[in-house]
């Protein structure tokens, strides 16, 4: 375990909204393995997908405030849910070694912005910083019978010379930590394919498409429920799982889990803390189900 | 003279191909693949080279275009490639032969959404994704239209940002409407959504709001320049 677990924690736009509860589950099972957040004080959103698309000075400054006020509290480790925010932070990092592009940004911005500070996912700061053998040792409810397939969306490890975390094409931090915990996982063939992004809104049907994929692959090898570390990934496959659905004449019933949330659940916090209740697609009849493969055993016994 | 004409070969070879594509799905194709058949439209490519697109996308995305030897696990591993009128690989290949007004007219720039696959996969180590979007920087800069939800959508995204200093989901659905006049947009979701509470009405209050309006004043007073 690393000494210090001590970071600027940046949430993001839609913690504040449609994630709201991979904020609260990240907060919450953070605060239970003594790991500080320190909320920067003034953040404002890093510019996410449609800033790089229209322009990667605007798209930096944008990301570049925020790494500034890490800067100033004191602190050189930034830790973010979302792995959009992630890409963007870091970008604005690597970029802005270069002399011309810095000044170009910092043109932008009311005065020069120190962008040390590195940036880690929570999913990193869990399995490199704590670990998954010591998150292991917490587990009080472990989650047996449930039978999962980790989801890790596009860019959490891509492209991973700038993210520098797990594997690119087959990543398995969140296989380990959901195994860790007790649930079974199945091996997801899918869990770098894209799931539509931010498509939703202007191109439905690509959504509808690609996230279709997902879920009936998801529900062919036999996952009760996917996990996910993205808030895009996690609304696409869980808010619009009616709409996919309707167009793709289907009928999935798959709830859409926040690893966060599960890793919650297995340290004993309660469903209220983790927004269990917030997820579209009920986890009720699965969560009811776990440890009941444990209760037939103890009972054969 | 060589380079020039194995050029035109690849472009002639494409729509070849596309014939046989055509043929590969029945119906709706049958016409198209028939025209492609009596008649191949061909284009002298010589005509269209623009070197100075060639050397501009090389400077702004700090990547060696001639490295792209047209193996096509780019396009191989692209999710959006059914939905792209070029692929990935072939804008690489139009790219290199410098066909801007081709490039940039395409509808696959809009429908990137830069998931990393073709940059994760390129045995060349080509960002490829930071090609497409500096390819969309410039077709932005040079008004080309594009995809009229998607840019309205981006455009809504970073208008949210710049009056709020966050994005303010509900504010954003209003103005992406207000420009689309697509009412129904997500409408469905509300039921599901709204006892969530996870939708606000009202944008969080950050006290730099006027810090972020002021770097996207600035970046609009450096794009005039």
């Amino acid at each position: 375990m690393k000494k210090s677990l001590n970071y600027a924690y940046y949430p993001g736009c839609s913690s504040t909204g449609t994630s709201i509860e991979y904020d609260m589950s990240s907060r919450a099972i953070c605060a239970a393995l003594d790991i500080t957040l320190n909320d920067v004080p003034d953040w404002s959103c890093c510019g996410s997908t449609p800033a790089h698309t229209v322009d990667h000075s605007l798209s930096s400054a944008l990301s570049a405030r925020n790494l500034d006020q890490v800067a100033s509290m004191g602190l050189d480790s930034c830790v973010t849910p979302c792995p959009s925010c992630l890409a963007n932070l870091k970008t604005a990092k690597q970029r802005m070694k270069d002399g011309d592009f810095r000044d170009k940004v910092n043109n932008l911005l009311e005065k020069p912005a120190d962008t040390g500070a590195d940036t880690q996912s929570v999913l990193q700061i869990l399995v490199e910083d704590y670990g998954v053998e010591n998150i292991q040792k917490k587990v009080v409810k472990p989650l047996t019978g449930l039978v999962v397939a980790a989801y890790y969306g596009c860019i959490i490890n891509r492209p991973a010379e700038l993210m520098q975390f797990d594997d690119h094409e087959h990543p398995m931090a969140m296989d380990t930590l959901m195994e860790a915990l007790g649930a079974t996982v199945i091996p997801f063939p899918l869990k770098v394919e894209c799931c539509g992004a931010s498509f939703g809104i202007p191109r439905k049907d690509v959504v509808m498409r690609l996230s279709g994929k997902l879920l009936s692959t998801a529900e062919e090898i036999g996952a009760m429920a996917l996990v996910t570390a993205c808030p895009l990934c996690q609304m696409n496959l869980d808010m619009r799982q009616a709409q996919i659905n309707k167009a793709n004449e289907a009928n999935h019933n798959i709830p859409i889990f926040y690893f966060t949330q599960l890793v919650g659940l297995a340290l004993g916090l309660s469903e209220k803390e983790l927004g269990i209740d917030k997820l579209c697609v009920t986890p009720q009849p699965i969560l009811d189900s776990i440890g009941r493969e444990e209760n037939l055993k103890e009972k054969a016994a | 003279m060589r380079l020039q004409n194995f050029l035109e070969m690849r472009v002639f070879y494409s729509h070849i191909l596309s014939g046989i594509l055509g043929a590969a799905q029945p119906g709706i194709r049958m016409k198209k693949e028939k025209a492609a058949r009596t008649t191949m439209k061909v284009i002298n490519i010589n005509l269209s080279y623009n070197s100075h697109f060639v050397t501009e996308v090389e400077e702004e995305s700090g990547q060696k275009l001639n490295l792209c030897y047209q193996c096509g696990k780019c396009t191989a591993g692209c999710p959006y490639t059914d939905e792209y009128d070029i692929s990935v690989s072939q804008i690489m290949r139009l790219t290199q032969a410098g066909q801007k007004d081709k490039v940039l007219n395409a509808n696959s720039l809009w429908l990137c959404a830069t998931c990393e696959s073709c940059t994760a996969r390129c045995p060349n180590q080509i960002d490829v994704a930071r090609i497409m979007d500096v390819l969309r920087h410039m077709a932005r800069r040079q008004g080309y239209t594009g995809i009229r939800t998607v840019k309205t959508f981006w455009d809504s995204f970073l208008n949210s940002v710049k009056s709020n200093g966050r994005v303010f989901e509900v504010g954003l659905l209003a103005h992406y409407i207000s420009q689309t006049g697509r009412f129904w947009t997500d409408i469905g979701l509300g039921p599901k959504v709204l006892p969530k509470g996870k939708i606000h009405f009202m944008p969080t209050e950050m006290q730099g709001k006027k810090e972020v309006t002021k770097i996207f004043k600035r970046f609009k007073e450096e794009c005039a320049k």
